[in-house]
């Protein structure tokens, strides 16, 4: 425990937007973790009694046009929000990885099928690419999330693979070959770990994406579905029909999101800066 | 680039087709009525649903050669007109989307670059920071119930185009363009801040401060002028950010362009449009980053292609 108190003392004095970004997202974990303490109200529970109120000491945040108290969903959207974006980058990334590190011990034939096809992933802006898989597998979170990988699968193995094309030459891949061991596990156990510092970056770097994609996604009536509390989704509809008399549905939901890109892109940066300064992101 | 586009044709093609359930049966299920499988069979037909996959592939791909795409399955009219009446919205606002990010971009990006460790810089890493962090909807949003509580007034939400009346129709898009432009600047600003403090070390920066030029001489023609080509790089990969951000921020401002469109071909499992549409953005995007390749050489004459 003690080197790791260090190491991060060590990074919050070197990067200061790094730590402010990363005591948010540990804020945001700790509100997604004990939303069900935190949160005043049930996020689903309607109130006809109680529309379009005002913050107030009852409702900090207001209500929603459902009577819906807005802190609870924002508390619980946070869920969403880091479930969704974790997984979908987790998975887009390690798919990613997987691809990139193999096209770099296999090379050849195998390697320049598999970039032509990177090529055409590449050719689609993130958001379309997202959209088309959504067109395909319909909406609903595990769709969402798989949406939101696949756009992230192509710019991860661009990355991974020319840092592992490096690592092709090292001689404990050589010596490991001498030895016998079979291409799976030179590349699960020799080349990925080496790979840890490019993965990491990626991650954060698409962790902010994946949010902000997930909450595009969701207000486009195409992502998560209601009821369940999604940022993207508390800004569809009733929060712009009602702007006017309850501007705080649209605010709040929206100060939200921005709070966590903006987290996660600031960590990521200084993460990078610390880890690696000439890595570039496509 | 031809090849690159041949593949995200199939990629599209066939991804939409492996997908459960197809517009046929939509239209039907949400008529309402009961449908007996001949009527549904023979709606297929008439779309051309029924024949093999790969028939299917080539006379679409036969098709858009000679600019035909096809009809549309939701509203049987003609892809091709139904983005043409949709292209100048889109293409007006991606223009000057373009611009307030260019307008944003380099003036601020060199001033915090001058500045360097001054308020200033602060403030404009800060400002750049948000634009990536807001998403360009909220930002639409926040424009209008701005509008709405200080001046009770609204953008129009007809569209009315640019060469009948210039006035209106730049009331209605200014505002979704600053808001998609914004977010748009923001990597623009950090990459021109960058490149220009890079480029202010150089040794023949210092030369122009030596023999007395003025300082707004060598900061612009010295260094910006220098520094111009990893600018122009972020903007032409930052293009898929502004496509992105048009489709969001049209739905805001309840405009009619390609992004609504894509959106609604997409919830109405509308295949051949969805295909169009994936097609012409995918383009946009190929196109553009081969005008970014041409305005190298131009920008930099050391650069030439074979």
């Amino acid at each position: 425990m003690q080197p790791f108190i260090a190491a991060a003392r060590s990074f919050a004095s070197e990067r200061p937007l790094g730590a402010i970004g990363a005591v948010i997202v540990i804020l945001m974990a700790v509100a997604a973790l004990l939303a069900r303490t935190l949160s005043p109200y049930d996020p689903l529970q309607t109130d006809y009694g109680a529309m379009f109120q005002s913050p107030g000491t009852s409702h900090w945040f207001g209500t929603d046009s459902f009577g819906r108290d807005v802190l609870s969903r924002l508390l619980y959207g946070s869920r969403t929000a880091l479930w969704i974006g974790f997984s979908s980058s987790i998975l887009g990334t390690s798919i990613g990885a997987v691809i990139g590190v193999y096209c770099a011990y296999f090379g050849g034939r195998v390697d320049l099928l598999l970039q032509r096809l990177m090529d055409i992933l590449l050719s689609f802006p993130l958001i379309v690419l997202a959209l088309v898989v959504v067109a395909v597998m319909g909406s609903g979170v595990w769709n969402v999330i798989f949406a939101i990988a696949v756009p992230m699968i192509p710019r991860a193995a661009l990355v991974v693979r020319s840092s592992a094309l490096a690592l092709r030459q090292m001689l404990f891949v050589e010596s490991a070959l001498t030895l016998g061991a079979s291409h799976a596990r030179i590349i699960f156990r020799h080349m990925l770990p080496n790979v840890m510092a490019p993965y990491l970056i990626m991650l954060t770097a698409f962790l902010g994406q994946a949010i902000l994609l997930e909450a595009s996604l969701s207000f486009l009536g195409l992502g998560v579905a209601e009821p369940v509390p999604a940022w993207g989704l508390m800004l569809r509809g009733a929060a712009v029909e009602f702007a006017e008399r309850a501007p705080w549905m649209a605010l709040f939901p929206g100060l939200a999101i921005s709070l966590a890109v903006f987290a996660f892109n600031v960590l990521g940066d200084s993460l990078r800066d610390a880890l690696d300064p000439k890595l570039r992101l496509p | 680039m031809i090849p690159t586009l041949l593949g995200v044709a199939a990629l599209v093609f066939f991804l939409l087709r492996i997908a459960p359930g197809d517009i046929v049966e939509l239209k039907y299920a949400g008529s309402g009525t009961f449908a007996p499988k001949e009527a549904l069979d023979r709606e297929r037909a008439q779309l051309g649903l029924d024949k093999p996959l790969a028939q299917q592939f080539v006379v679409w791909i036969a098709g858009i050669v000679r600019f035909d795409f096809g009809n549309s399955m939701w509203t049987g009219r003609p892809i091709i007109e139904e983005i043409k009446v949709r292209l100048e919205l889109s293409l007006q606002l991606a223009v000057m989307a373009t611009l307030v990010a260019i307008i944003l971009a380099i003036p601020l990006g060199t001033l915090a670059a001058v500045k360097q460790d001054t308020w200033v810089d602060y403030f404009v890493r800060i400002f750049s920071i948000g634009g990536l962090a807001m998403p360009s909807f909220w930002l639409g949003i926040v424009i209008i119930l701005g509008f709405l509580i200080f001046f009770k007034w609204m953008p129009p939400l007809t569209f009315t185009s640019f060469w009948s009346d210039p006035r209106a129709n730049l009331a209605q898009l200014i505002w979704p363009a600053l808001a998609v432009g914004y977010r748009y600047s923001a990597m623009a600003t950090r990459m021109t801040r960058s490149a220009v403090l890079e480029v202010l070390r150089e040794d023949y920066v210092r030369t122009a401060r030596a023999k007395g030029l003025w300082e707004s001489t060598v900061i612009v023609r010295h260094a910006l002028r220098n520094a111009l080509l990893p600018i122009v790089t972020v903007i032409g990969l930052e293009f898929a950010f502004l496509i992105g951000g048009l489709v969001v921020t049209e739905q805001v401002f309840n405009l009619n362009g390609i992004g609504m469109l894509f959106v609604q071909s997409i919830t109405n499992r509308d295949y051949t449009m969805t295909q169009a549409l994936v097609l012409l953005v995918s383009f946009a995007f190929i196109f553009m980053n081969f005008l970014i390749d041409l305005l190298y050489a131009w920008l930099d004459p050391r650069i030439r292609y074979q």
